[in-house]
Order: structure tokens, then C-alpha cells, then sequence
């Protein structure tokens, strides 16, 4: 009892750090929350013209739910980066050194860019109602704002391991560069159906698809829809791809942490 | 007692082998040097004797804790200022201070009063971000969040590797403090100098094993007692005078054209400072210096790993 109680106050102790970093650099902080807005602002105004929406969908109530998460998928390299630049500079070696709870090293990470992200995503949901997207109830976005958070949940500990394995945060412009495919290779911003056939397919089994299909669903935005099984099963999906990610990632990262020393 | 204690220590990686059998004693409130050229082993056995790396063989003990079945123990025991200074560059020093005292396990209050004082201590009193800092300063603030809980046993990795004189002499002085107050100290470094000035007992690595040891006294009179220099001033005639210098030689009589120097061990310092300046003379050579000393640690060290691996390539892993 008394270690999980360590565990946490040492995890936040270290997730404290973070905080004061955002502190120390706000620009930091206020750069992290305009890139998603001003990459929504682009696609809307400069793109929005060029795209084909679903039927009588205003644009922008069919793109902020797919900025949402792309905006959580991007909190991948976000951790990554972290992740590895602790660990190349010696920061977890330090940390590993101290008589704390050794969990709190990946607590600490994790409740830090999880805020950090809810953070991001409230500054998008901001300009999001600015520029007329609206949720058609407060319960149903709540929902969709939780799928969307467990999404980033999930993508915490695939980024904890990468960075864990990668060492230096070199390695992580690698990840950055994926994400934009990554990315658009879902329903986000075009539908699956439109994609030639073995693309389409895997757009619809993206994870990053099921929870924007769920969230468009929850907010009452318009979707693609779809035939698919994935398709036709998004909040099942929203959920069951970020508890199997984390499973897998989860047990990957601690093993990982645990053999730093070999 | 022994504070530090490491038998038969081992550690491969792959087929690549960074220690190999390393025994060390360090006793309760010494201070013991770890030297060795590139690559051959030191920082791998610090990084096993705080716990960060499992050793493949052998065992340690720090603090009367073994390291691998205690690692808790021994972490409540020691400080660590690793190779490279590993504070978090975006928190300012006494940000950084207070973190490490609140995972130490102190108060907010306690930690930021621990913090005040080590700030003090260490000249660290500058509000920015310690990305800002001086190597110097940084490598201060390294020394003093290793120092929260006072530390029965302190671990220096190369801590003064590309300081000037004068951070140099600071964190030496730091050092001895501690030493008087009862700490422990392990360093590893590559300046013999440091060992010297700061060692009770030197450890002379070589490709993972320990291959002399003793208090630096002891190392140089191994290598054979007292040294004579001659420093002349026409550098045409250093063969001559090397020759000069050979009769009053117990050893190999080594000529440094660049220096103008030739170098020979002497058995009798007082024949030696005595006939060699009179032939000097009678052979009408203009000598601009002529010393006795003992070896220097450099001297030492460069015959003991010299033969040992000669061309030992000291890779580091990035
Ligand atoms: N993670 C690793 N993987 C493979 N080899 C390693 C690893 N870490 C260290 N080594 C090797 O082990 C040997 C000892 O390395 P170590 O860093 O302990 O040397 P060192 O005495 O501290 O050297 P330096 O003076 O350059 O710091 C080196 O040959 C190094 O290449
Ligand atoms: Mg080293």
C-alpha cells in the first residue's frame, strides 16, 4: 500500500516537472496549442473549398472531429521525444539512481502528456466552436472527448516504449514524419470508400479511424459511414483498439524500463 | 569497513567484454581514484555500483548492501554525479534541487530549505534555466543534487572532464570538504593529477580489471624511485647530453627533442645532481634546468596500461 502511494506521489512529483517546464517556457505551451489550430485554420479556409464532405455537412463540422485526432495521434512523437531526450541526457539514469519508486519515472510521463494533450485539445475545441463547428449534446461530446483522451491514453506508452528503445531523440523526427500519412490514411479527412480498395481497407481498420468515426458520431457531426464491420461498429472499436494498444504497449514499456540496466 | 566493495565483477556485452573481474576495497571515509584510459571499464563499474547496470558476473556491495539483491538500500546510500552532467536543463538549479528533494522523500518545505542551502554552498544562486548555466555551474549543480541527503558513499564519474582550473579547483574543494565530513568517495578520472591531490588509494583499470593498485606514493615508487630532468638549451646536442645523462642512469634515458628534455631514472638522487651538471659543464653544454623528482602519476599510468593492451581503442557507447 504504502509503495503505490509512493509510486503515485512520486509519479506526480516527476509529472510536476513537466509542468514547470510549461511554466518556465510558456511559448513552448502556446506553440503546442496553435500548430493544431493554425493546421485547422489552413484546411478549413484554404482546403475547405477543394474537399468533398459527406452530403449536407457544413466543412467544418465534418473536419474538427478528424483534427481532434490527428491532434492525439501526434502526442505519439510528443511522449517520444521526451521519453528519449530524458533518457539521453541522463535525466532517467539520475531518477533511476534515487531511492523513489521506480514506476513513477513512466507515471510521471504519462499523467504529464495526457494534461499536456487534454491542454492542446481544449485549445482546439476552443477554436473549433469559434469558427461554428457545434457538438449536438454536452453528453455525447463528453464522450467523444473521453474516447478521444484514451486514444492518447493509449498512444503514451507505444511512445514511451519507442522512446525507450530509440535512446535519442533523433529517432523521433522518423515518428514525426509517419504521423502525417498515418494520419491521412484514415477517415480523418477522406472517406475510406474513396481510396483504392486495400487502402481504403486498412483507413477503415486504422484506430485513429474508429475513434474519429466514434467521436463524429458522439459529437452528432456528420460521417462516411460504411458498410465494413469497423465501420458500422466505431465506439466498440474507439474503445477496444486503445485497451489493446495500451495492453500491449504497456507491458512492452515497463519491460523495457526494467531492462535498462542490462 | 569497507564501503565500497566489488569482487570478481564482471560485464559483457555481447561478445564485447567491459569488465573483467574487477575487485576493489574502498574504505569507510577515503577517497579511492579509479584510473584507466578510454574504454576500459570505469564508467561501467560505477554505473554497477549505483545500481544502474546488472553486473554478468560477480558480485558489490555499497554501503554494506549488495547491489543487485538491495538495490533499494543502496540507493538510499549514495550519490551519483554520472559522466555526463544530468540535471533537467529547462528547470533552473533550485527547481532541479527541489524535485530531486521531493523524490528523496522530503517535505516541500524540507526540500526547498535542502535546496536553499546546497545553492549557497555551491555559488548556484542564478535564476535561469540551468541550459543556461556554465559548464562549471552545471557540473556544480550535478555535484549538489547528488549531495541532497548527504550521502554516506559518493560516486564521481569524471567530474571535472573539461572544466577550467579554477571550476576544477571548486569542485576539488567541494570534494575534500565532504571527505572531511565522512563521505565515501569513488571518482574516476582521466586527470592523474586529480587522483594525486585527492586519492588516498589509486586503482589503475586496464581493459576491465584492476592492474595496480595503492596509494599514489606506492604507484610512483614502483615505477622506480626518483626521475632526472635535463633541460638544455641547443637542442643539436640533446644526443650528448643523453649519453651524460646515461652514467648517472639506473634506466632507459628517454630525449624529448621538442622539450629539449632527456628524462632517466636515477638511483642515488644526490650522485645524480652532483656529477651530472659538472660533466655537463666540461663538455660545454648550457644547461637551462636540471631537476630530480619523483615519477608523476602520468608516468605511472602510462606504464602500467601501456603494457598491458597496447592498442587498446577506447569506443564509447554514444
Ligand atoms: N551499452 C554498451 N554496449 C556495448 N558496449 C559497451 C556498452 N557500454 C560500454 N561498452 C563498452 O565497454 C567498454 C568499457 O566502457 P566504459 O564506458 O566503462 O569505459 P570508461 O573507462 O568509462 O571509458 P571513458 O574514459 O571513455 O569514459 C568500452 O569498450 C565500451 O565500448
Ligand atoms: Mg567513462
Amino acid at each position: 500500500m504504502t509503495t503505490l502511494r509512493w509510486a503515485l506521489a512520486d509519479g506526480w512529483t516527476v509529472a510536476r516537472r513537466d509542468l514547470i517546464h510549461w511554466r518556465n517556457q510558456p511559448m513552448t505551451v502556446v506553440f503546442g496549442i496553435t500548430f493544431p489550430i493554425m493546421i485547422t485554420l489552413a484546411f478549413g479556409y484554404l482546403f475547405g473549398g477543394a474537399v468533398r464532405v459527406p452530403p449536407g455537412a457544413g466543412y467544418f463540422d465534418f473536419l474538427m472531429p478528424g483534427m481532434y485526432g490527428m491532434t492525439m495521434l501526434f502526442g505519439l512523437s510528443a511522449t517520444m521525444v521526451a521519453v528519449s531526450a530524458d533518457a539521453a541526457k541522463g535525466v532517467t539514469d539520475r531518477f533511476r539512481s534515487l531511492p523513489m519508486a521506480p514506476s513513477a519515472v513512466l507515471i510521471g510521463r504519462a499523467v504529464a502528456d495526457l494534461l499536456h494533450s487534454a491542454l492542446v485539445l481544449a485549445g482546439l475545441l476552443a477554436c473549433g466552436l469559434a469558427v461554428g463547428w457545434r457538438p449536438a449534446s454536452a453528453g455525447g461530446a463528453l464522450g467523444a472527448v473521453g474516447l478521444l483522451l484514451l486514444l492518447r491514453f493509449s498512444l503514451l506508452w507505444a511512445g514511451m516504449y519507442l522512446g525507450l528503445v530509440a535512446r535519442e531523440p533523433g529517432a523521433a523526427v522518423a515518428v514525426q514524419t509517419l504521423e502525417f500519412p498515418v494520419g491521412f490514411l484514415s477517415n480523418a479527412f477522406v472517406a475510406p470508400g474513396t481510396m483504392p480498395g486495400w487502402l481504403g481497407t486498412i483507413a477503415e481498420w486504422n484506430p485513429l479511424s474508429s475513434t474519429v468515426a466514434a467521436a463524429r458520431q458522439l459529437f452528432g457531426n456528420p460521417g462516411w459511414g460504411g458498410d465494413s464491420w469497423v465501420a458500422r461498429h466505431p465506439v466498440l472499436m474507439a474503445v477496444a483498439w486503445p485497451v489493446a494498444i495500451t495492453a500491449v504497449f504497456f507491458v512492452l514499456s515497463v519491460r523495457r524500463y526494467r531492462l535498462l540496466d542490462r | 569497513m569497507t564501503a565500497v566493495l566489488a569482487r570478481g565483477l564482471r560485464k559483457t556485452y555481447g561478445t564485447k567484454t567491459a569488465l573483467d573481474g574487477l575487485d576493489l576495497d574502498v574504505g569507510e571515509g577515503t577517497v579511492c581514484g579509479l584510473l584507466g584510459p578510454n574504454g576500459a571499464g570505469k564508467t561501467t563499474a560505477v554505473r554497477i555500483l549505483t545500481t544502474l547496470l546488472r553486473p554478468s558476473g560477480g558480485r558489490a556491495e555499497v554501503a554494506g548492501h549488495d547491489v543487485v539483491r538491495r538495490p533499494r538500500e543502496v540507493r538510499r546510500n549514495i550519490g551519483l554525479v554520472g559522466q555526463h552532467t544530468a540535471v533537467d536543463e529547462l528547470l533552473t538549479g533550485r527547481q532541479n534541487l527541489e524535485l530531486f528533494g521531493r523524490l528523496h522523500h522530503l517535505g516541500a518545505a524540507a526540500a526547498r530549505a535542502r535546496a536553499g542551502e546546497l545553492l549557497e554552498r555551491f555559488g548556484l544562486r542564478h535564476d535561469g534555466p540551468a541550459k543556461d548555466y556554465s559548464g562549471g555551474m552545471r557540473r556544480r549543480l550535478d555535484l549538489a543534487a547528488s549531495l541532497i541527503l548527504a550521502p554516506p558513499v559518493l560516486f564521481l564519474d569524471e567530474p571535472t572532464t573539461g572544466l577550467d582550473p579554477r571550476s576544477r579547483t571548486e569542485i576539488w574543494r567541494a570534494v575534500r570538504e565532504l571527505v572531511a565530513g565522512g563521505t565515501t568517495v569513488l571518482l574516476t578520472t582521466q586527470y592523474l593529477e586529480e587522483a594525486d591531490r585527492l586519492a588516498d588509494r589509486v586503482a589503475v583499470v586496464d581493459a576491465g580489471r584492476v592492474v595496480a593498485e595503492g596509494t599514489p606514493d606506492e604507484l610512483k615508487s614502483r615505477l622506480g624511485g626518483d626521475r632526472l630532468d635535463v633541460v638544455i638549451r641547443d637542442p643539436e646536442r640533446l644526443a650528448e647530453a643523453a649519453g651524460i645523462a646515461a652514467r648517472a642512469a639506473g634506466g632507459p634515458v628517454e630525449s624529448d627533442p621538442d622539450a629539449r628534455r632527456v628524462s632517466a631514472p636515477v638511483a642515488d638522487r644526490v650522485k645524480a645532481l652532483t656529477e651530472v651538471p659538472a660533466a655537463l659543464a666540461a663538455a660545454g653544454i648550457e644547461a637551462e634546468d636540471i631537476t630530480v623528482r619523483r615519477p608523476t602519476l602520468d608516468e605511472v599510468f602510462l606504464t602500467l596500461t601501456a603494457t598491458e593492451t597496447p592498442a587498446h581503442a577506447g569506443e564509447e557507447r554514444a
